[in-house]
């Protein structure tokens, strides 16, 4: 152990492992829904690792980009199965990220003194999907081309500074091998960004310590050695639990990348199998499965006088409404648990009107799905901006001292 | 715990998610059944024999090695050499053609895709369909449309084989649609294939297609199974490591 003081003295590395695990407790009452937070962790390592070995065969270049991904599909030594981890990692980490804020929504996660935890992780939220959606226009198939313009003509949308504002985005007046060039350098440097954000969500999280799914403070109840009495040690309890998590995502996350990497046209759309042609717009454009129920926002809302902007505020506000959760949910208590039918219902209907926007997004806009689209557009909003008024006429249940199991 | 609620709230999200694992829907024409078998080499042989008598001289597979076809079709190179390469005598070569993609533009209107990923872009009922899909149309450049593909640049390749076809049309909320194809009378209507004959044939180059776009497919599902059958020991072990560690929490 010399060896170790020798480090310690110079280096806290007793201290941070004890800080952050060996004596980090936490609520010992975690169920299914608290595995996410590590598996986004481990699905961020996935995406860094297999982009590294992707970008040392991969060409940004608009004629060979396309072709180099084949060339990694087909020459590189197990090129295919390097890239069929990272475009089923995109999709993987989105469902897990979404799977970890339904965790947060459910349990009352954003609530104080979490308030900052949860901002910082809608922050994640942003980065990410400016990752993905930079990443999708690697491979220069069709929908990564067309999916890219739609997006950055929303920029275009925007009233005096667009059109600027657009060729300011791609580089030039059309999206071109500058676009491709400057998306992969992001594409790139973003990630490394994330990988910060998460060290300070983590470093949140463990100043204000985890809720759990009774939502409440286990540091009330200490005992005699300062230790939450409804707390464990987060190592070895919940390292080795969360590697049951791991486990199980991994044999789930295989079989998808081994059996089927396209998803049924979800994970890798069939259109983006055909080189990109600035010449050809494809019949019908729609953003990969994880954009689509912001897209289904954006198409909801009608132009005013020809101009697409309005849509795109809807769909900023959409993701900008999160920040505010915290403030918005009056309840007196957190947990779902122990919350009444209003709101149980209402997360219900939330959970639902989500899943309904992005089925929406896959598919062409007809009266009917507009109208359909238009009306899960406001319960999307209803949902937040209501919840002052109906978080608080909720009918709670008395919170239990301790956890329960 | 209180199960109820919450395991309604799965059953909901599970529910919702269920139309976004169904395949996204495409419109357009009937599609048939291809029911291609990826893993039976001899249907991939005579796909790639067709493929290289009757698409390679306009359509390139650029993507597509020749020393790979020989190993994942279970050819010697030599076999390969003197069957399938007209091209070029390289057998490390890709699958390409002579065509300028200028010449082809004067001629076709557009110059003819390259195949490599066709299967994967279109599906392989789509190619299936539209290999049996073609019938006479006067108005049409080379005197055929396709049944999937209106207006259609490509003239009929397979002609010798399947004979022509001419198509019945029935009215459909006021449009001209296609309901059938039936064999045009006399000899033009004869090919040197018998319908299933040619069914089979177009099976084959669909199946040979198929294997273009993806040759690690049936590599990739045989690893896939072994990766299953360790990373569910591997959850059990850790399941059980977990119930030993977690005996003392109550």
């Amino acid at each position: 152990m010399s060896l170790m003081n020798w480090i310690d003295e110079r280096f806290p590395a007793t201290k941070v492992w004890n800080e952050h695990l060996a004596e980090y407790y936490a609520p010992k009452n975690f169920n299914f829904w608290y595995f996410f937070g590590s598996l986004a962790m481990l699905v961020l390592v996935n995406q860094i690792l297999t982009g590294v070995w992707l970008a040392m065969s991969y060409k940004p270049d608009a004629v060979q980009a396309f072709g180099s991904v084949e060339y990694i599909m087909r020459d590189v030594e197990w090129g295919w199965l390097i890239r069929y981890l990272h475009s089923t990692g995109a999709s993987a980490f989105f469902i897990v990220i979404y799977l970890h804020m339904f965790r947060g929504l459910i349990y009352g996660s954003y609530r104080a003194p979490r308030e900052l935890l949860w901002i910082i992780g809608v922050v994640l939220y942003v980065l990410m999907m400016a990752t993905a959606f930079m990443g999708y226009l690697l491979p220069w198939g069709q929908m990564s081309y067309w999916g890219a313009q739609v997006i950055i003509n929303l920029f275009s949308a925007v009233p005096v500074i667009g059109p600027e504002l657009g060729v300011w985005i791609r580089g030039d007046y059309v999206i071109s091998d500058a676009t491709l060039n400057r998306f992969f350098a992001l594409h790139f440097l973003l990630p490394f960004l994330l990988a910060a954000v998460v060290f300070i969500h983590i470093v949140a999280l463990h100043k204000v310590g985890s809720n759990n799914p009774d939502g409440i403070e286990i540091k009330k109840n200490k005992d005699e050695n300062g230790i939450p009495k409804d707390g464990i040690p987060f190592h070895p309890y919940y390292s080795v639990k969360d590697t049951v998590g791991v486990a199980g995502f991994l044999f789930l996350f295989a079989a998808a990348v081994f059996f089927a990497p396209e998803m049924g046209g979800y994970f890798l759309e069939p259109p983006n199998f055909d080189p990109a042609d600035p010449l050809k717009t494809p019949v019908h454009i729609a953003p990969v499965w994880y954009f689509t129920p912001f897209y289904a926002i954006l198409r909801a809302v009608p132009s005013i006088a020809g101009s697409a902007f309005p849509g795109v505020v809807a769909m900023g506000a959409a993701i900008v409404v999160m920040f505010f959760l915290p403030w918005l949910d009056r309840s007196p208590v957190k947990s779902v648990r122990y919350k009444g039918s209003i709101v149980k219902g209402a997360i219900a209907i939330f959970v639902v009107v989500f899943i309904l926007l992005g089925w929406l997004g896959t598919q062409p806009a007809t009266p009917f799905l507009t109208l359909l689209a238009q009306i899960s557009t406001v319960l999307y909003f209803a949902f937040f901006l209501l919840m002052p008024i109906y978080s608080k006429m909720d009918k709670t249940k008395p919170v239990p001292e301790r956890v329960t199991k | 715990m209180k199960k109820l609620p919450m395991n309604k709230l799965i059953a909901a999200f599970l529910l919702a998610t269920a139309p976004l694992l169904g395949l996204a829907a495409g419109g357009g024409a009937h599609l048939d059944d291809a029911d291609i078998d990826v893993s039976d080499q001899t249907s991939l042989q005579r796909g790639a024999k067709y493929f290289v008598n009757y698409c390679l001289s306009c359509h390139s597979a650029k993507f597509q090695r020749y020393n790979r076809l020989a190993r994942d079709l279970g050819l010697t190179e030599d076999e390969v050499k003197e069957n399938l390469m007209f091209t070029t005598d390289k057998i490390g070569e890709t699958m390409n053609i002579a065509m300028s993609p200028a010449n082809a533009e004067g001629w076709f209107g557009t110059a003819p895709p390259d195949l490599s990923l066709i299967a994967r872009a279109r599906g392989v009922d789509y190619i299936y369909t539209y290999l049996r899909g073609f019938y006479v149309d006067e108005a049409r450049p080379f005197g055929v449309n396709n049944v999937v593909f209106p207006d259609v640049g490509m003239p009929h390749v397979l002609w010798e084989l399947q004979g022509m076809q001419k198509a019945v049309f029935e009215e459909v909320d006021g449009q001209q649609v296609v309901k059938e194809l039936v064999p045009v009378e006399g000899a033009a209507g004869q090919g040197k294939m018998s319908t299933e004959e040619f069914d089979g044939a177009m099976r084959d180059l669909t199946a040979f297609l198929s294997y273009v776009a993806e040759p690690i497919q049936l590599e990739r599902k045989r690893i896939g199974v072994w990766v299953l059958l360790f990373l569910a020991v591997f959850f059990v072990l850790s399941y059980l490591l977990k119930k030993e560690y977690w005996k003392d929490v109550h």
